[in-house]
Order: structure tokens, then sequence, then C-alpha cells
């Protein structure tokens, strides 16, 4: 017989093996799909998660796509563990790409040291600014922050759409929607010749460490962990609640601000409509994957940046559907929170009485 | 001794003979990068409809679908560049600068790009179709058959291309019926059924009964058959999703394209291009005229097809004039391929501005 028993506290154990429980159990269900479709299921598991990474090139577009995946989970588990829950990274991402675009196209045909630095930091003020607006409606009008920060991601989709079909588009362009190409003084120097990966991936692993830092060595962090558990515990410690919630925001949004700038002054070096492919939804599976810590978040971004280079090289190789990739995404989040289960529950199994 | 020079003789020969085959059924593959799902009975579906001719001419074909227009493109690329296709077609215009930089890191393997502009490598030639032509037949029949005299026209983005299109739709209904008006929604999208949709019963509620679109859901004439107007097929022959609101389709038909130039890669005689092909070469294909249309309207428009297939008819043949009255288009001539490559102005009986 199983029984479910209720667990007094949480395992710490299981919390962090859940995450490689769903990974497995993603994998097995993943086999069985391309069982029922009718391919051989090890060998497309091959084509989706080894294939793309064997050589040299493969890997370090592995690390390209895992940098803004990292970038925005490390910002949005600030927010996640202090109990605000920012869903508009993908705006933040877009306003932020906006913002340092606009100050690149400012550089046109320049050169200069103090380009790039100038660039990078519009991105993150752009970011910043954009995630002011659901932190600040939320703090002194109360409003509900997952509703004002995903549906500004709409509005800032649209902010760009105007502005590089517009004003911002390349005057040699025939009207078409992009802007022009930015100087290589705008842009993040490559990391090896003839690779794609670029200088961004500093910052990324500039904000793993400084969050681990402030998560674990600081004042404000311990606040964050306080809030998380519970509002009302931090209120009564007396923590200045708005001014945490506004800044955790502002961490969030320069982040995905970040993120925004290595894509464009990275591989793309313009802004057009397409400058992400929902990194800032995904960034949310990564966070809550890498249990919002920053080294199960490096882990995670490899893994979830590893499922958009997987469905491609199925589709070349073996002609399995490319958006099976966005069906592996769905499946690791879904066993995630389905394993969360064991985390306050725990089963036994009873031995029936002879 | 002379055992062994015959021996000898032959096993070349028979080697010579393998490798000649060897050369001349050298496996030709192409790959091709679609923007959208292959199910979305537009634009990506009928590129697909072009690979399989291509397969049926007996090359092998790869293809990628729903590559984002993002950083995504170049590693699709690259990828299809490097595990041996020798020519890949990039379907939409968002890969026009990943296309160029991969081209040149791959001067062996040929790219075709389509609805761009840049060749800024020997092995990268562009292609685009003449819809304008199909959109000359939509506006005569659309002239003919509103009732309100208000034209719908649901438009994505103000470029050369669309408002091409706007205008030869809107000259060719002036033609038959002076007091037309086409109205515009742009909405700012190539694929987004939901937006389509609500653009088209903006411009029914304002009176529009014939309703054309320069995007490419099906959302459009599904949302005219609803509310009892016509409407056209885009890309591909909707008439199956609105059977009563379709009056004909403006196929795009990329096969024999498609087939000619694999067979140019697979023969060695593959050269950079630019093709601009219309009704005449087949890349644009009128599909059934639906028989609501009366019996002289459908005859009127096989004429005007045969007329724009062998040049005696021209989309934009003077005089044209633009919104403000001014000449673009003198009597007697037609505008030349770089006037309508870079056309930003609407004729006149277009209501409403480009948006800037």
């Amino acid at each position: 017989m199983i029984k479910i028993v209720k667990r007094d506290q949480p395992s710490r154990a299981i919390f962090f093996f859940t995450p490689v429980l769903a990974i497995f159990l993603t994998l097995v269900a993943g086999g069985l799909i391309f069982f029922i479709l009718g391919f051989k299921p090890f060998e497309a598991l091959k084509f989706f998660f080894i294939v793309p990474i064997a050589d040299k090139y493969g890997f370090s577009e592995l690390l390209l796509k895992a940098t803004p995946l990292c970038l925005i989970a490390i910002g949005l588990s600030f927010c996640f563990k202090s109990n605000n829950w920012n869903i508009g990274a993908e705006g933040q991402l877009t306003f932020g790409a906006i913002v340092s675009g606009g100050v690149a196209l400012l550089f046109y045909e320049q050169e200069g040291f103090y380009i790039l630095p100038i660039v990078i930091l519009a991105g993150a003020i752009g970011g910043m600014m954009y995630a002011s607006i659901p932190a600040i409606l939320k703090t002194y009008f109360n409003t509900n922050e997952i509703l004002v920060s995903l549906m500004l991601v709409y509005v800032s989709k649209l902010i760009l759409d105007y502005l590089v079909v517009g004003p911002w588009s390349n005057p040699e362009g025939f009207n078409f929607p992009e802007t022009r190409q930015f100087s290589d003084s705008a842009k993040l120097p490559l990391l090896f010749e003839g690779l794609r990966i670029h200088a961004g991936i500093f910052l990324a692993l500039a904000a793993v460490v400084i969050s681990w830092f402030v998560f674990y060595k600081t004042y404000l962090g311990f606040q964050m962990k306080v809030s998380g558990f519970s509002l009302k515990t931090a209120k009564y410690a007396g923590y200045k609640g708005k001014k945490m919630i506004i800044l955790v925001f502002l961490i969030s949004g320069a982040c995905a601000g970040l993120a925004g700038v290595g894509e464009i002054t990275g591989p793309i070096g313009q802004l057009h409509r397409e400058i992400s492919p929902d990194y800032g939804f995904t960034a949310i599976i990564v966070a809550f994957l890498g249990r919002l810590h920053p080294v199960g978040i490096i882990f995670a971004s490899l893994v979830v940046a590893i499922t958009y280079l997987g469905a491609e090289t199925a589709q070349i190789f073996m002609q399995i559907p490319k958006y099976t990739g966005q069906v592996f995404q769905g499946m690791i989040l879904f066993f995630l929170l389905a394993s969360d289960y064991l985390l306050f529950f725990k089963i036994k199994f009873i031995g029936s009485k002879k | 001794m002379h055992k062994f020079l015959i021996r000898s003789f032959v096993s070349s020969l028979v080697l010579l003979f393998t490798l000649t085959v060897a050369a001349v059924a050298k496996d030709v593959k192409a790959a091709f990068v679609y923007i959208g799902p292959t199910g979305d009975h537009g634009w990506t579906y009928q590129h697909d409809v072009g690979r399989k001719a291509v397969e049926a001419a007996g090359f092998k074909t790869t293809y990628v679908e729903g590559v984002p227009e993002s950083a995504d493109a170049e590693r699709v690329l690259r990828q299809l560049a490097n595990s041996g296709h020798d020519v890949i077609f990039t379907t939409s215009f968002g890969y026009m600068n990943p296309t160029n930089k991969v081209a040149k890191e791959f001067p062996n393997v040929k790219f075709e790009h389509a609805t761009g502009y840049k060749r800024e490598h020997p092995n990268v030639s562009t292609y685009a179709a003449r819809f304008y032509e199909g959109r000359t037949i939509l506006g005569t029949i659309a002239g003919t058959m509103t009732k309100s005299n208000v034209i719908g026209y649901v438009a994505s983005f103000p470029i050369p291309e669309v408002i091409r299109g706007i205008n030869s739709f809107t000259l060719a209904a002036q033609k038959v019926n002076p007091n037309i008006k086409t109205k515009i929604v742009w909405a700012f999208t190539w694929y987004d059924p939901g937006k389509e949709a609500e653009a088209a019963k903006a411009l029914i509620d304002q009176g529009a009964d014939v309703i054309a679109q320069h995007t490419d859901s099906t959302a459009i004439v599904q949302m005219a058959e609803k509310a009892g107007v016509y409407a056209f097929g885009q890309a591909s022959d909707m008439d199956k999703f609105a059977p009563k609101a379709v009056l004909t389709s403006v196929e795009n038909n990329w096969g024999p394209y498609y087939v000619d130039r694999v067979k140019a890669v697979a023969n060695g005689t593959w050269s950079q291009k630019d093709t601009w092909h219309g009704i005449g070469d087949g890349m644009v294909v009128i599909s059934d005229l639906d028989s609501q249309m009366p019996a002289d309207l459908r005859s009127k428009v096989k004429k005007l097809q045969a007329d724009l297939a062998s040049g005696k008819v021209h989309s934009f043949t003077g005089p044209i004039y633009d919104q403000k009255g001014n000449l673009m288009v003198a009597e007697g001539k037609t505008a030349d391929d770089g006037m309508l490559a870079g056309m930003m102005t609407y004729v006149k009986g277009v209501e409403g501005d480009i948006p800037k």
C-alpha cells in the first residue's frame, strides 16, 4: 500500500534533487513522444542533446544562447525570492535594447573606446526604467505586478515596432523594418575568431557572482529571504518593504536590459522587430529550474539553451518538427512543478499485514 | 607482362568510369529555411509546396521551420551550410543580413534569398514575385463586385512591396469603377490571425464589402465569410476556408523556380541572379474564378490574365497620379522596375497616409 504523508519541513535534499528528476522525466517523456511519432527515441535524443554541442562551434553556440537566459534568470531570482512576480522580463529586455540601440545609432559610423560602455549602460538603465513602472505601481498604488509587467511586454514590442518601421528605420533600407547596422565600436567584442560568442558572457558571470554575494552575504539578501517566506513577518520585523520591492525590480530590469544589449550589440548588430525569441519568458523556466540559486541557474540556462539548438538539429537531420523544442521546455517546467509535490509530501510504502 | 598491362588498363578504365559516374550523379542537396510553420496555409506553406516539387524532381531536400529572424537564423544557416547542403533558400526578408554573412564563410554553397535586395557575395542570389500583377486582377474583380464602392485592404508593413500592391489593386479597381475608395488598415504583422481578423472587422464596419489582404493567415477570409462580404485568398488557394467569400486567390508558385535553380547547381551552371517573375513566368498564379462572378467578368479577367502574362498590359500604365494629384507616370508610359522597387507613395483614390 502507498500512503502520502505531509512533511514537517520541506526536504532540502529533495529541493535540489527535483530539478534533476524533472530533466530525467522530460527525457523519458520526450523519448516516448519521439517513439509515438515514429522516430527512433535514442537517436532522436542524441540529435537533440548531444550532436548540437559535440564540437567547438556547437559548444560556443550553447554558451551564446545560455548567456541571455542566465542573465535574465539571475535578475528574476531577486524578484522571485522576495515574492515579487515580475513576468515582464521580455519587455524590460526589449526596452533596454531600444534605449541602448538608440544610443548606438547616435554613434553611427563613429569609433571610440568610450562608445561601448555608454551603449551597455544605456541598456541597463532602459531595463531599469521599464521595470520601475510595475514596481512603483505596486508599492504606491497596490496594483498587481504580474498583470502590469506582463502587459508592458506588449507595449514595449509596439514601441520597438514603431521605431524600426518609422523614425529609426535605415534610410537606405527601402523602408524595411530595421535600423542601420551599428558601428564596430558599439558592438561587443568577439572572444574567438570565427565564433559568435562575445564579451556579454562576462556580464552574465558577473551577475552570477554578485547575486550569490547579495543573496547569502548581505542584509538585503536576508530581507529578501524573509519577505519571501512571509510578508507579514517582514513587516513585523520593520523592513522597509517598498524600498526593497523597487530595488529588486530595478536589479531584475537591469539584467534583462543587459541581455537585450547582448543580443543587439552581439550577434544581431542592429535593431529590428525580432531581437529575442522570448528569452524573457523562457528565463522564468530557467530561474525555477535553477531553484533561484546562482549556480543552479547556470546549469539550468545551459539545459534550456540546448532545447533550442537541439530542436534545429533534430529537424535538419531527422525531420522532427522544430516546435518540439518548445514542447521540451514546457515539459521541463511541468515535471518540475509536479515533482515539487515531493517537497511537501512524502510517499510511504506500507507493507500489507499478513 | 602484357597480361599485367591489360589488367591494369582494364582496371584503370573501370576506375575512370566509376569516377565519372560519381561526378555526374553527385547528389545535390537543397535546404529551405522557413519563418513560419509549414501548415500556415499561406507564405511558408507555398514555399514548402515548392520544396516538394524539388523532391519530385529527384533531389534531396531539408527544411527548418519557425526560424526566428533573431540571432538564431545565422546559426541555422551555418549548420545547414556545414552539413552538406549545396544550395540554401532563405524565405523571409529578415534573413537578409544573416544570409549574406554566412554566404561569405561558405563560398561553395549557393544562397537564394527571397524578397531581399542585398547580394554582397557572388554566391548570393535574390528572388521575388511580381505579386502586384495578381493584385491588378483582384482590383478588377473588386471594382466590379463592390456595391458600397468601399474596398477594404488589410496591409502588413509600409514597405514598397506592400504599397505597390495597394496601388496596383486600386488602379485596376478605378479603371472599372471610378467611384471606388480603398481603405487601408495596417496590421503591422505578416501572420497574426487575431490581429488580422480584427483589422478585417474594422474595415467591414466602415462599409467595405470586398476585403483584400496582404497578410498570410486565413483569418480574414473567414471573417469575410461570417460577415457575408467578398474576399481574396493570399499566397495559397484559400477557397476551402471560406467558399462563399473567396472569389479567387493569388497563389505564390515557387516550385518551377526552385527546381530550375537546384538543377542549375547540379549542372554547375548556377550564377548570381536577381529574379523578379510574375504571371508570365508562372510564379504568380490566379486560382479558379468563383461562379458568383458574372460570366462576362470572368472572361474579362481571363483576358487580362493573358495580357499581363504576355506583357501587353502593364499594371502601372500612365497616366498615374499620386494622392495630391502630381503625375507619377505619364500617359502612354509604364513604371520601370526601379520606380516599382522604391514605390513609397499612394496613388489617387487610396484613403489615408502611409504610416511614418
